[in-house]
């Protein structure tokens, strides 16, 4: 059933990227008739090849082509090269995520009115507001399934959420429960419910998580107007003389080269491989990069504020046993500068295996300060702290001068420094995480250092002015009337929530967008 | 409420018994291209690094990553690679042995005769260790460690970590939420 589509077809829209938005993408085009080719870096593992095996499942997934780091952030002295957990794969990063699933909150798409100035921080509004984004919400709640949306019941607790609970009770936090979860607590859309195995980083072996993988990629492939080429890793974008863009070069298994046409291109290769590809797509009429008239791409590059506290009880947890990300306090999510600090925060369960935790729970430590908390692995509990953080025009995804990848490409690198806000932020998060396990009663607790980014967002961001940023409202580019960007690098700001619902979200209205300007002969 | 089985898969008793009944702790034995637990429960051939420097690699391992219910032969695992890296690559080889040959020239100076397994006291060896953890000697075998390590399957129930669940139908009958105490 899946289209096989010809190199030289310029009527195919081509969607570089198979994760949250290029999937979702290309299958909502499919739906209303659209021919697309995915073009996907990564190869396809299908949910039965993952495995409950940390370091294994990281080499089968994770990306881990060459990047460098620089920046005071802390992911750059422990994590030179890795600044970013994300994911090569048909699928994505959807394969990885825990599947939290918030809406953003509606002062969230205008923190620059908001919030105000803030010295050194790049804000500005969303060209789109919460109002004209809830109707794209609710569909991608339907679509993914998510708990406590649509009469879907919340999962059920599971240790580690028991120990946050309880301690978010005696703390007087409110607003703690098992999370919106895009895992299935019932079955649903054809697949099972989720069997609380505790792998859910490593690719859900039931299904029960969505993932494009198995949800919008295989439906739109039996529309018969989607083709998925995995491995397929797009070099550049090519444009005519008029400066539209005309398809892609890209390395094909073989690491030959071979150029798809395009009716349209879809930039969805999260948010250091898209700027890359656009500044690695620079030429004698965009010397630049494309779609960088503002100076934008790379630029502004957010990976939220976070951290996590684990913390030790003298009695058994088993946090691993279950959903990955068991449950949430969202008191600490609002607007509140009575804290020292604009913009919120959620707290979220999580849990490593023992060989993630060796690495992760305080990186480069040793001695027996930190062999004696892993002695206590199966007594500890774990929650990640995830804020909104600074946009900063000099947090930015950029070519490397020297260092080539196996392309022979420009390597990216990500330079990030921590905002006061971001860090003032933090503190007040880790304080409060530790007063969650310490109103159960926990003997030690352990304020971790934030991991590689998960959330990579805001390189090639919205702007209602093609001066302050790259695409418009529906991910279009300023520039290049078909060229899009449809993935988190479209964020104007991050908001506290994580990020895939809205991107999403974002994606199905990108959709009806592109179709209604074909149908109009504009595109 | 159930916990994790924290017995290795090895059983207990036999791997004791195997060992003579002094499963850690006690000091390598070392002869032409081999190092052993005193009891002769496991050796190692290294042909490519000297066997004393093998086994005060383990050591060196075993003080940077403390944990008393493991056994030598996991330390020992953990850092072959290096014996295995430096029989293909010099430089590596030149590495390992320089970086032991100064931890033994710092233990002589802290009073051993013996070198650096020659110091009878972990906060001693610590000690130098403070004084050499950020050379990149240090940094290489730390940061290699800490997966070859805790990537051991079999130790994973050391610390009531269950590993794959999948192939059990998952936690959802087995103590997701079995918590007794909260
Ligand atoms: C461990 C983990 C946990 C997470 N948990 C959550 C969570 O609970 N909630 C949440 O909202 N988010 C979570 N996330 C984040 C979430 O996965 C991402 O926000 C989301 O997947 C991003 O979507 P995307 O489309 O931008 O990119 P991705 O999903 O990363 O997809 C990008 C795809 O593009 C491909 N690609 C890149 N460059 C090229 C190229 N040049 N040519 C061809 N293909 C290319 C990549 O291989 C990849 O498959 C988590 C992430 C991780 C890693
Ligand atoms: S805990 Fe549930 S959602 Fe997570 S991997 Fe296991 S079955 Fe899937």
């Amino acid at each position: 059933m899946t289209a096989p589509y010809e190199l030289n077809d310029d009527s195919v829209v081509v969607v570089i990227g198979s994760g949250a938005g290029g999937g979702t993408l290309g299958n909502e085009l499919a739906q209303k008739g659209v021919d697309v080719v995915i073009l996907e870096a990564g190869g396809r593992h299908e949910y039965d090849a993952f495995t409950n095996d940390e370091w294994a499942s990281f080499g089968q997934l994770a990306w881990l082509d060459n990047r460098t780091t620089s920046g005071s952030w802390l992911v750059a002295r422990d994590f030179p090269n890795l600044p970013a957990w994300i994911v090569k794969a048909v699928g994505g990063s959807t394969t990885h995520w825990a599947g939290a699933s918030l809406r953003f909150q509606e002062h969230e798409f205008k923190v620059r009115t908001t919030y105000g100035e803030i010295a050194r921080a790049n804000l500005l509004d969303w060209p789109i507001t919460l109002q004209e984004m809830e109707p794209y919400y609710a569909k991608a709640e339907d679509k993914m399934g998510v708990t406590r949306t649509n009469g879907i019941p919340g999962l059920p607790g599971n240790n580690n959420f028991k120990v946050m609970k309880a301690g978010a009770d005696k703390l007087g936090y409110k607003d703690c429960h098992t999370g919106r979860m895009a895992i299935n607590s019932q079955n649903r859309d054809g697949r099972n419910y989720c069997q609380q195995s505790g792998f859910c980083f490593q690719g859900c072996k039931f299904g029960a998580k969505w993932s494009t993988l198995y949800t919008e990629i295989p439906k739109g492939e039996a529309t018969g107007k989607l083709e998925v080429r995995s491995n397929a890793h797009v070099l550049q974008i090519e444009h005519d003389d008029g400066g539209k863009v005309t398809g892609v070069v890209y390395a094909d298994a073989e690491g030959n080269q071979q150029r798809q046409k395009a009716r349209a291109v879809c930039v969805a290769g999260n948010s250091i491989e898209s700027p890359r590809l656009l500044l690695n797509s620079a030429s004698s009429k965009y010397p630049d990069g494309l779609a960088n008239s503002s100076g934008q791409v790379g630029k502004n590059y957010m990976r939220h504020m976070t951290g996590s506290v684990y913390a030790l009880f003298d009695r058994p947890v088993n946090m691993y046993r279950g959903t990955t990300m068991a449950g949430i306090i969202q008191d600490e999510s609002r607007h509140d500068t009575s804290r020292g600090f604009a913009g919120g925060y959620e707290m979220e369960t999580l849990s490593l295996g023992l060989p993630f935790m060796a690495a992760f729970l305080q990186p480069g430590a040793w001695g027996r300060s930190f062999t004696t908390a892993l002695d206590a692995y199966d007594h500890m509990a774990g929650m990640w702290l995830v804020g909104e953080d600074m946009p900063q025009e000099s947090n930015a995804v950029s070519l490397h001068g020297e260092i080539k990848d196996q392309h022979g490409l420009p390597v990216p690198n990500v330079h990030f420094d921590d905002h006061p806000n971001d860090i003032a932020m933090r503190e007040h998060a880790y304080r409060q995480g530790a007063a969650v396990y310490d109103a159960v009663g926990a003997t030690r607790t352990f304020p971790t250092p934030p991991y590689p980014s998960t959330h990579n967002l805001g390189t090639n961001r919205m702007s209602a002015k093609a001066s302050d940023g790259v695409v418009n409202g529906h991910g279009q580019s300023h520039d290049i009337q078909n060229l899009f960007v449809s993935d988190g690098s479209q964020f104007t700001t991050g908001g506290a929530e994580n990020p895939t619902l809205t991107i999403v979200a974002l994606a199905i209205r990108q959709a009806d967008f592109i179709a209604d300007q074909m149908s109009k002969g504009v595109l | 409420m159930k916990t994790a089985d924290k017995r290795p898969k090895l059983s207990r008793r036999g791997f004791l018994a195997a060992s003579g009944g002094a499963a850690v702790g006690v000091a390598l034995v070392t002869s032409a291209g081999v190092v052993s637990s005193p009891t002769g429960a496991w050796a190692m051939e290294v042909t490519a690094l000297k066997p004393e420097t093998m086994a005060t690699l383990i050591q060196f391992a075993r003080d940077i990553y403390p944990h008393d219910q493991i056994a030598d032969r996991y330390y020992a695992k953990a850092v072959k690679g290096h014996e295995e890296q430096a029989a293909k690559d010099e430089a590596h080889k030149a590495i390992i042995e320089e970086g032991i040959a100064e931890l033994d020239r710092l233990a002589a100076e802290a009073g051993s005769t013996d070198g650096y397994r020659g110091l009878g006291w972990e906060a001693d060896r610590t000690a130098i260790l403070h004084s050499i953890s950020t050379t990149p000697f240090f940094q290489t075998i730390r940061g290699n460690l800490v997966v070859s390590l805790y990537n051991q399957k079999e130790i994973w129930p050391l610390f009531g970590f269950e590993g794959e669940s999948a192939d059990k139908g998952g936690y959802i009958t087995r103590g997701f939420d079995d918590i007794d105490w909260i």
